[in-house]
């Protein structure tokens, strides 16, 4: 109590920061009980009546729920998949790279794209890839072949949004493995090297034991995301034409919700995006705090 | 130390693949500023390559004509600025108590902060909660829900707690300053590099952020550069699949197309520039975090 009352000051301090998460934050995690009910606007949330399960059912009923299931898991699996190991190469093989300025470049070059807005990659993606227009149907086409529809072709719509995040991202996700690569001790490549150890070799046992902390906390945020794609930039994408690839849950929540006003419904399909997230994260942080002693929590 | 064979090879081998992987990185954003300059009709027979053909700034002209888009760069400019500033606030004022040991409560109010990393309520309930407090269509409804990221609240707290040292803090207290004088007169003078990070991080969130403006913004006066390049460079696209055999109309349509080329490149190139000179503060953040995520 003592302690409280000398660091008065601290408290003042962290109310507001206390007053934001509790309202913008906690408050919405209990109207998400709109989910449960019927909402009326005239009746708020409070007030309007309960409704059970029921768009929890609709939901699971609905037509478009295996489509928007298998895109949500097929994106995010897809964007682990690649968006995960790559930047862990990158970092590896700019470890490697000997020439400081040469590293330097890279290293600039590579980060940049991160600080794009995604209405920028989005549209950039649209002009390379237009039928018309873009540069890539014009490499095509200069090789002889047909110039394909990219953004409307459903078949193309997660290889374009997956490589494309690579594109983006794939440098600034290295930096975290740099910090860690430049954290292992030079005399232990020392050691090797005078054991013999070639240059594989001292990369799989030393540099990825190395950064594999680092590895699993970043698999675990991974994984715990994986159904929770973007909205920002799939909705960017998305069309009439490719809705069949690309409509996602996010989407699906913004349309029916922000722009068809079934706010009961909507929240009801994204309160079902947030537990089963939730349950993900900590599943997969269990399996690694058994598995490799290094965990979120 | 001499290098083995294949240790060179190997040497070869990976500044061949870190080339090409740069080249195609850079390449897009260095055709995008060509055929911003080029005449949008080699750029649609597709002659721009290498260097920029027929000298050709319309798409720059009509950009500028657009007065919409300068309103959207002010909007910009003014959520940009009065939301770093109340980021960069918050983020000190969550931070510094919790980077206190003697801060009672401090492991509870970090679970309250970190537990919304991990759970939210979801779009809706947002959008409900900052409609029912008449947000909608103002500039609040741009800085207010987005106040802090628990991220930077983390990454300002661990500065906090390394790389300040504890004994300067001491001796201030023992010689009777508070504690706001103390973060005030100790903590904030040493930290200029972190807030440095903290502003940069947060300006660039805001000036490229569009997804609060498309859900609690319908008046168009308020729109954010960023929404109205979601019209010129998503939207516009959309009107291009569609056949277009009349000769006006395809002029307007490759004027349309450098258009887009100059619109990425004016939004983007202050902070192209700039971020080279940047980089090292942005890393650094990066690298804060990384000690313990």
């Amino acid at each position: 109590m003592m302690q409280v009352r000398k660091n008065w000051q601290l408290y003042v301090l962290f109310a507001p920061v206390l007053i934001y998460f509790i309202v913008f934050h906690y408050v919405p995690m209990y109207g998400v009980q709109i989910a449960f009910k019927d909402f009326m606007a005239n009746k708020g949330i409070m007030g309007s009546p309960w409704a059970g399960f029921k768009h929890f059912e609709r939901f699971f009923d609905s037509f478009y729920f295996w489509r928007i299931i298998k895109n949500t898991m097929g994106i995010g699996l897809y964007e682990l998949a690649v968006g995960f190991p790559i930047p862990i190469i990158l970092a590896l093989m700019i470890n490697e790279a000997r020439s400081g300025r040469f590293r330097r470049f890279v290293q600039t070059v590579t980060y940049a794209p991160h600080f794009l807005s995604t209405v920028v990659v989005v549209g950039m993606i649209m002009m390379f890839l237009s039928p018309v227009s873009g540069l890539v149907n014009f490499i095509i086409t200069s090789f002889g072949g047909e110039p394909i529809a990219f953004m409307t072709e459903p078949s193309w719509f997660k290889s374009i949004y997956v490589w494309s995040g690579v594109w983006q991202g794939m440098g600034w996700s290295s930096i975290i493995y740099l910090a860690a690569l430049a954290g292992i001790d030079p005399q232990l490549h020392e050691a090797a090297k005078v054991d013999g150890a070639g240059w594989l070799r001292r990369i799989w046992h030393i540099n990825l034991p190395g950064i594999a902390p680092t590895m699993t906390i970043l698999l675990i945020l991974n994984i715990g995301s994986v159904l929770g794609v973007g909205f920002e930039k799939i909705f960017l994408m998305q069309n009439p034409l490719n809705m069949e690839a690309s409509d996602v849950i996010a989407t699906n929540v913004y349309r029916s919700g922000i722009l068809g006003a079934q706010y009961s419904f909507s929240a009801a399909v994204g309160l079902f995006n947030s537990i089963v997230n939730f349950i993900m994260l900590i599943t997969v942080n269990r399996i690694a705090r058994k598995v490799s002693e290094n965990s979120l929590w | 130390m001499p290098q083995s064979r294949s240790e060179r090879i190997a040497g070869v081998f990976i500044y061949i693949i870190l080339s090409f992987i740069t080249l195609l990185v850079l390449y897009p954003l260095y055709f995008v500023l060509i055929a911003s300059i080029s005449a949008p009709e080699t750029v649609m027979r597709g002659d721009v390559w290498i260097w920029p053909r027929e000298l050709s700034f319309v798409g720059y002209e009509r950009l500028f004509a657009n007065s919409e888009l300068m309103r959207g760069f002010l909007n910009t400019l003014l959520y940009t600025t009065t939301g770093t500033a109340l980021n960069v606030m918050m983020t000190i004022a969550a931070a510094y108590p919790l980077s206190r040991a003697d801060f009672n409560g401090r492991g509870i109010f970090t679970a309250i902060i970190v537990f919304t990393m991990f759970f939210s309520g979801g779009m809706i309930p947002n959008y409900l909660l900052v409609k029912e407090l008449g947000m909608l269509d103002t500039i609040w409804a741009m800085i207010i829900p987005s106040a802090v990221s628990v991220w930077n609240i983390i990454i300002m707290r661990t500065f906090f707690q390394n790389s300040i040292p504890k004994e300067m803090q001491e001796a201030a207290f023992i010689d009777g300053a508070s504690n706001m004088r103390v973060l005030w007169r100790i903590v904030l003078p040493l930290s200029g590099p972190i807030l440095a990070v903290m502003v940069l991080f947060y300006a660039v969130g805001h000036w490229n952020s569009y997804f609060s403006a498309l859900i609690y913004l319908s008046d168009r006066s308020n729109y954010p550069l960023q929404l109205f390049l979601r019209e010129i460079l998503v939207q516009g696209q959309m009107q291009e699949m569609v056949d277009i055999s009349d000769d006006s109309l395809a002029r307007s349509l490759m004027d349309a197309e450098a258009i887009k080329y100059a619109a990425v490149i004016v939004t983007n190139l202050p902070m192209l520039l700039l971020y080279p000179f940047l980089q090292k503060y942005f890393v650094k953040g990066v690298m804060i975090g990384a000690i313990k995520g």
